[in-house]
Formats: structure tokens, C-alpha cells, sequence
């Protein structure tokens, strides 16, 4: 495990003992979860006051462990089940509006049934936090891991983290309430972990003593606005103050609405790096800052950019490569939403050559998104390096340490011939 | 648009209203306007129980109706449902 806790006496690469570095970090149990357990686990842990959801593969076991601590009394949280998932975000818009801390979590088409809703919730700003089980859409059906889901979603003003692995979505899950909470954020947080690779595959995870997780959270704060009785109250509905809330905005206000949103998500990308580092000293893990995670970016020529699980066998090619003296590097977007633009440029402008790697297709589209969006954010940089497409693991296809070599081969090859030959590649897909 | 108009700096999130609904008014979205007939009505106030934003006014002290003109929006259910075929929906 490359980010296992360290031993006493072990010493970074500036020589200093890696454990007084930590000093505010709290002691933490290890426990056998799979990606859906640890998320429940957190969302336990966080003091969660409703929870509102409808099952799916491969999100199930998450709601489904909820439901045991409930039945349990291990927590107060009240459950909601729904007839569908748009009622159940309907049902958790509506909880999180009256000041309650809300989870749910869905997958793939239950995601895709939310769609309407997703709007409503960040367009009312109410911070839902919702773990999504990464999953392909239909048809033909599918209920393996793939970014397809999540990333038809990328414009309905969720914030977007996707994860390593199973420890990383216990940490991501408990940061994200402090995120979708924070009074200059109040917008909703979608966690995407990879379905069936993290979400059902058992792995160690630290968890924090539930009052070190209580206390991180904390109780949620709600920023002051002005009624229509010219009040200024909390923003939450309160019979005692009412307001109304998310009412109809006619083209002379609807546009307001939107910058105010689009302003949230400017504020996102400070306080998602705020809460990581705070994070970080009581948990001692990183992720990167938060925002971008780099591996063995420091003087590389090449690298691969991707989301997810997927970085975890990137890693182990590039381990590979560096002891063969091949200058391979990783950038790992850990949030997607908002876009870590400054982060992008600054991590990829020196490298010759970057494949990105694409978990879901945009029909049409030239490229799959990550594709897209990569490529935009270096237009401004002041070094271009050359940028090509991998389409890869659709519908949960494997992707194999062979495969990502062979992309940093191409990586090679296009730095040496300084042409990108082909733009857009499929990773393992049969001619 | 006018320069009384909020920008989105001031404006409170989410679309919370900051003045109540009886500023907004809403009677200028018609295109039909209900006029009565006072000698056809015979006061049997069905349509200020039909009018669905609550613009026709029942008055003690006058024994009357009355059409607020700043809510209504013209939808002419007043006219359908009036049994004696009081009320005229006319083109503003």
C-alpha cells in the first residue's frame, strides 16, 4: 500500500522523521471494508440526520449497511426509503432545505432518473452528499464500473470527486459534508467510486474513533439571508421565519441564480484544498492537494491523466518505467467538478506528451470529456504538449498493466516523432 | 430589464424571494380581461371560489365583486363557470 501509515522511525526523503511530522495525527483502527462499507462506515461516522435512497448495483451494500445501523439505533439518522431514485433525491432536496445533514447514493441509471433533480438540489444549494458506485449506462445493460454515469452529470452543478480506492472514499466521503456545507460552497458533493473495482473488493481501511469524525464535521452552519419580509434569517425552512425557496426566475433573474452557482464553484476549489489539508493532519493521508494528485510528475516527459481506480495500476507501470529510466509520470484528477484549471496547467505544462484516459464516451464528441476538458485547460498554457485520447474499461472492461505500458509507449513514440498519429485510441477493444 | 434589478452579488441564494408575492404582479401576463355584466350577475360569488389566483374579491360593504386586475391573468375560468353567463372575456 503506497500510503500506509508510516512506522516509528521512518524518515522522508528530507531525512525527518515522517512521525513528528504528524503530530496532531489520531490514532486509527484498520478494518476489512469494501469501497460501499466504508462509505456507509463515514457516512455513519458524520452524523448524517436523514437519508433518503432507492437500491442499485453496484451502490447497494451502501444503503443496505446504512439501513442496518439504523435498525441497529447505531445512529439517529431518519431512512427514507422511496419508490425511485428521483424520489429519493426529491426526498433528501427536501431534508437538506430545512438545515438537515443529508447522504444518499445511487448508480447508473438511478443516477440517470435523478437527473432532473440534481438540477433542483444545486439550484436550491442544498449540500446533499451523494456516493456514486460508478456503473455503465444502457443499453445493452450493464452493471459494471465505468465513468458514464457521473460524467453526463458534469454540468448539473454537483461537485465531482472521484477515488483511488477504498480508504480514500472513507476520507473523501467525511470531507465532502465539510465541503457541501461550507456557507460560501452550499452545493451538493457527488464521491464516485469505480463500481465493483472499489465498490465490492475488500481492502484495509483506516477509520477515525467516531468523535474525531464528529468533531471534523461539526454541526452544520447555515449562512444568513433576507426573506420577503425583509428578515434576515437562516437559510433553511423554518415555519417560524418561512421563505420561499427555488421559486420560478424569469429571464430577468434566472441568469443571476446561475453565476451565483458558478461563483460557488469558483469558492469550491479553495475550500475542497482547505478541508484536504485539515484532513490531512489528523488523518496523515494525501491526496494530492485535494484537488489534483501527482505521481512522479517532477521532471516527467510523459504522462497519463485519469480518474479513479485506474491510477492504482498506473502507479505500478510507473514504478516500472522509472527503474527503466523512462521519465513517466501520473496526474490524477481527484476533483472533476469544479475544474482544477491552475492545478492542470502547472502539473502538465512541461511534459512532451499526455495521454488521457477516458472512462465513458461522448458520442460525437471528438474524444471522450476528460479528453476534452484536458485539452482546453492546456490551450492557455504557455508549453502545449502533445495530448491523444484513451477510451478504456467501458462496461467494466479490465485494464491491464500491459495496456497502460503500451500507451506510454505511444507517449513515447509521439514524442519522438512530434505527431500525435492517432488522436483518439481504444484501450483492449477487439477490431 | 431595469436598473432597479438586482445583481447577482445582492440577490440571496437559491432563488429566496426578498419581497413577498403580492409585489410581484402578475396581471400584466394577460391577454384577455373579464368584464361582468351587473345586471346578468346575480352575485352568487362561484367564480371568486373558482378563480385560481384568488383575484376576484367578494366586498361585505359593497354586497359586491370586485376583479383585481393586478393578479388576474386572464385564464377566462371565471367566464366558463359564471351561470348566467355573466362574465365576457375581452381582448385587452
Amino acid at each position: 500500500m503506497r500510503q500506509r501509515m508510516p512506522n516509528e522511525g521512518d524518515r522522508n526523503e528530507a531525512g525527518i522523521e515522517v512521525c513528528a511530522l504528524m503530530k496532531g495525527v489520531v490514532k486509527q483502527d484498520v478494518l476489512a471494508l469494501n469501497g460501499d462499507e466504508a462509505v456507509a462506515y463515514a457516512a455513519k461516522q458524520s452524523d448524517v440526520d436523514v437519508v433518503a435512497a432507492y437500491p442499485i448495483t453496484p451502490q447497494t451494500i451502501i444503503v443496505e449497511k446504512f439501513s442496518e445501523y439504523v435498525a441497529n439505533g447505531e445512529v439517529e439518522t431518519e431512512f427514507v426509503c422511496t419508490e425511485s431514485e428521483h424520489s429519493a433525491l426529491a426526498a433528501c432536496l427536501a431534508a437538506a432545505v430545512t438545515g438537515a445533514r443529508t447522504f444518499t447514493a445511487s448508480a447508473s441509471a438511478g443516477l440517470a432518473l435523478m437527473h432532473e433533480m440534481l438540477f433542483v438540489t444545486s439550484g436550491c444549494r442544498a449540500p446533499v452528499v451523494m456516493a456514486i458506485a460508478n456503473r455503465a449506462l444502457s443499453a445493452p445493460l450493464n452493471i459494471h464500473g465505468d465513468h458514464s454515469d457521473t460524467m453526463v452529470e458534469r454540468d448539473s452543478g454537483w461537485i465531482q470527486i472521484y477515488v483511488e480506492n477504498a480508504q480514500e472514499v472513507y476520507d473523501s466521503i467525511i470531507q465532502a459534508f465539510r465541503i457541501a456545507e461550507n456557507q460560501e460552497v452550499l452545493l451538493p458533493v457527488i464521491v464516485g467510486l469505480d463500481g465493483f473495482t472499489l465498490s465490492h473488493t475488500l481492502e484495509n481501511v483506516r477509520v477515525f474513533p467516531d468523535d474525531v469524525v464528529k468533531k471534523f464535521v461539526g454541526a452544520r452552519q447555515l449562512p444568513e439571508v433576507l426573506t420577503h419580509e425583509g428578515k434576515a434569517v437562516a437559510f433553511k425552512l423554518d415555519p417560524e421565519n418561512p421563505m420561499t425557496m427555488g421559486p420560478i426566475a424569469l429571464p430577468n433573474y434566472y441568469f443571476e441564480f446561475k453565476r451565483q452557482q458558478e461563483e460557488a464553484m469558483r469558492n469550491a476549489l479553495r475550500i475542497i484544498e482547505q478541508v484536504h489539508e485539515e484532513y490531512v493532519q489528523v488523518s496523515g493521508r494525501r491526496y494530492g492537494n485535494g484537488l489534483v494528485d501527482s505521481y512522479c510528475l517532477e521532471g516527467a516527459e510523459i504522462a497519463i491523466v485519469c480518474l479513479g481506480s485506474t491510477a492504482g495500476t498506473v502507479k505500478t507501470v510507473v514504478d516500472e518505467l522509472r527503474a527503466e529510466g523512462v521519465k513517466a509520470g501520473l496526474l490524477r484528477i481527484r476533483t472533476f467538478r469544479p475544474l482544477p484549471v491552475q492545478e492542470i496547467i502547472k502539473a502538465l505544462e512541461n511534459v512532451k506528451a499526455v495521454a488521457v484516459m477516458d472512462r465513458s464516451m461522448s458520442f460525437g464528441g471528438d474524444g471522450g470529456p476528460v479528453f476534452h476538458e484536458i485539452r482546453h485547460v492546456l490551450y492557455d498554457a504557455n508549453k502545449h504538449p502533445y495530448v491523444g485520447d484513451y477510451i478504456y474499461g467501458l462496461g467494466g472492461r479490465d485494464t491491464n498493466p500491459n495496456q497502460i505500458r503500451k500507451i506510454y509507449e505511444d507517449l513515447q513514440n509521439i514524442m519522438q516523432t512530434q505527431h500525435v498519429e492517432n488522436l483518439i485510441s481504444n484501450v483492449g477493444l477487439r477490431e | 430589464m431595469t436598473s432597479q434589478e438586482k445583481g447577482w452579488k445582492e440577490i440571496s441564494p437559491a432563488g429566496v424571494c426578498w419581497k413577498p408575492s403580492t409585489q410581484f404582479l402578475t396581471g400584466d401576463w394577460k391577454t384577455y380581461k373579464p368584464i361582468r355584466d351587473l345586471e346578468k350577475c346575480t352575485r352568487c360569488l362561484l367564480c371568486v371560489l373558482f378563480c385560481p389566483d384568488g383575484a376576484i374579491h367578494w366586498k361585505p360593504e359593497k354586497g359586491d365583486i370586485e376583479f383585481d386586475y393586478n393578479f388576474c391573468k386572464g385564464c377566462g375560468i371565471c367566464a366558463n363557470e359564471c351561470p348566467t353567463k355573466a362574465i365576457e372575456m375581452k381582448l385587452e
